[in-house]
């Protein structure tokens, strides 16, 4: 039963067509189908939140989604957010507070905060701790994470904008 | 952690999905938000041949308010719970308990329907159904029947659904100013699955309780209503002396199961303690 199904999708504002299994999970085709490898498969159970990408504007994990399931659908992922540069004042402030240490987690942390930002422009610390319940960081750095966020929720408030983030040279 | 192959079907109705899930002979699941189904069939705890997808049934959505009942289509998801104006005002268990379950990202793509079939007894809307005295509309080849809540839950993750049966739609008896509505739950950290959860609605009369309903989660193989505790309420003022008799009353409505980490004892104080809390603060809120 491997019959591949076609499948229309809108992926970082692209129409694409392509196939996949019914048993692909949407983010085993965005890595492995679209080389799209910021999403990050951790735990594939949805525990995580490694795999978070926007799915018609909000939030979900790409491992508890069938491909099939988002046929028809819009997806974000973290490379289609910093190209627009939707993100670029959280991706300057996670750096500059050293908000990811081994980065596994950061695509997964970017889009939840994104997300909660969006809903709650000036949240407290403790709704930042809650929004960011199911976003594991296993090296634990989550005292910087919490503090980039309420940077960056400060920092729109008053208006300022980000220029696009850009990796440094290696 | 991949799911074994299945066949993927996107039924546009109620009846096609039903018959597309009877020519499977017993070897297909329903799937909706998929939050739960997922990580079984990741883990293959599941492996259904066949997978029918309803999440695209225009009758199974919808939120609305009828001759004084609620009714919430089954693929209402768990953020709606959370946000939706009339569920906050006529069933706002639901809201109430919405923070609680799970994370944002899997209350984004939960649905109230997947969470009331799957009846896992450590859920919260299950249980809140039961507080509520919620009906289930549940769809079959044979036609549409409607259970209350206080039939549909059998035993451990088994329902009043037969195999191949759709939950259509919830109906929920529309909360007004009379009532008055807490939840809590206690766990060790939020997100985690409680240790003990309770909803508790009163509607009052004066300064009395005329009727009660209080459901527990997480305290057997079902949701359990509290029907001994809602007794010793009913007809008195909600007073700290008619709180203390409901907390004893628990002991006839609660027969906790031993685990290792929560011994019987222990969830039974666990849920006075919660229970004292909800009448606590429903008493000063009058």
């Amino acid at each position: 039963m491997t019959t591949l199904r076609p499948l229309s999708l809108m992926v970082n504002g692209e129409t694409l067509t392509c196939f996949a299994e019914p048993r692909e999970t949407l983010a085993d085709l965005l890595r492995r189908g679209l080389e799209l490898t910021g999403t990050h498969t951790g735990c594939e159970m949805g525990v995580c939140g490694a795999c978070l990408v926007m799915l018609d504007g909000a939030p979900v994990h790409a491992c508890l989604l069938f491909a099939v399931q988002a046929e028809g659908s819009a997806i974000e992922t973290i490379e289609g957010l910093t190209a627009k540069t939707a993100i670029a004042d959280l991706q300057c402030a996670f750096h500059d507070r050293n908000a990811l240490q081994c980065g596994f987690c950061t695509p997964g942390m970017l889009v939840t905060a994104q997300a909660l930002l969006a809903r709650n422009p000036q949240p407290s610390r403790a709704e930042i701790r809650d929004a960011l319940s199911g976003n594991y960081c296993r090296c634990t750095g989550y005292e910087a994470i919490v503090d980039a966020i309420e940077t960056v929720a400060r920092r729109r408030a008053a208006g300022e904008v980000a220029a696009a983030f850009a990796e440094e040279p290696a | 952690m991949k799911a074994r192959a299945f066949s993927y079907f996107r039924p546009a109705t109620i009846t096609e999905a039903l018959t597309v899930f009877a020519v499977a002979g017993g070897e297909a699941s329903y799937i909706a938000g998929g939050q739960s189904l997922v990580p079984a069939l990741a883990l293959r705890l599941q492996a259904p041949e066949r997978l029918v997808d309803i999440a695209h049934i225009d009758a199974l959505r919808g939120i609305s308010l009828e001759d004084g009942w609620l009714r919430l289509g089954a693929l209402t998801r768990h953020v709606e719970a959370h946000d939706d104006p009339l569920i906050a005002a006529h069933a706002p268990l639901l809201a109430l308990a919405a923070p609680h379950v799970a994370h944002p990202a899997i209350r984004n793509r939960g649905t109230l329907g997947g969470s009331v079939a799957l009846a896992d007894p450590a859920s919260e809307f299950p249980a809140m159904m039961l507080a509520m005295g919620a009906e289930m509309e549940i769809a079959g080849t044979e036609g549409t029947r409607r259970v209350p809540a206080d039939s549909f839950f059998l035993d451990l993750y088994q329902t009043a659904l037969e195999p191949g049966e759709l939950l259509v739609a919830f109906h929920i008896p529309a909360a007004g100013p009379e009532h008055r509505c807490a939840f809590d739950e206690l766990a060790r950290r939020r997100g985690d699955y409680a240790i003990v959860g309770c909803g508790t609605m009163l509607t009052m009369s004066g300064a009395e309780t005329s009727s009660a309903r209080i459901a527990f989660l997480a305290v057997g193989a079902t949701p359990v209503r509290a029907r001994a505790a809602e007794a010793s309420l009913v007809g008195r003022r909600l007073d700290s002396e008619t709180i203390r008799s409901a907390q004893a009353a628990l002991a006839e409505d609660l027969d906790p199961p031993d685990d290792e980490q929560v011994p019987a004892a222990m969830r039974l104080h666990l849920a006075r303690v919660l229970l004292g809390r909800l009448l606590g603060s429903l008493a000063e809120a009058a």
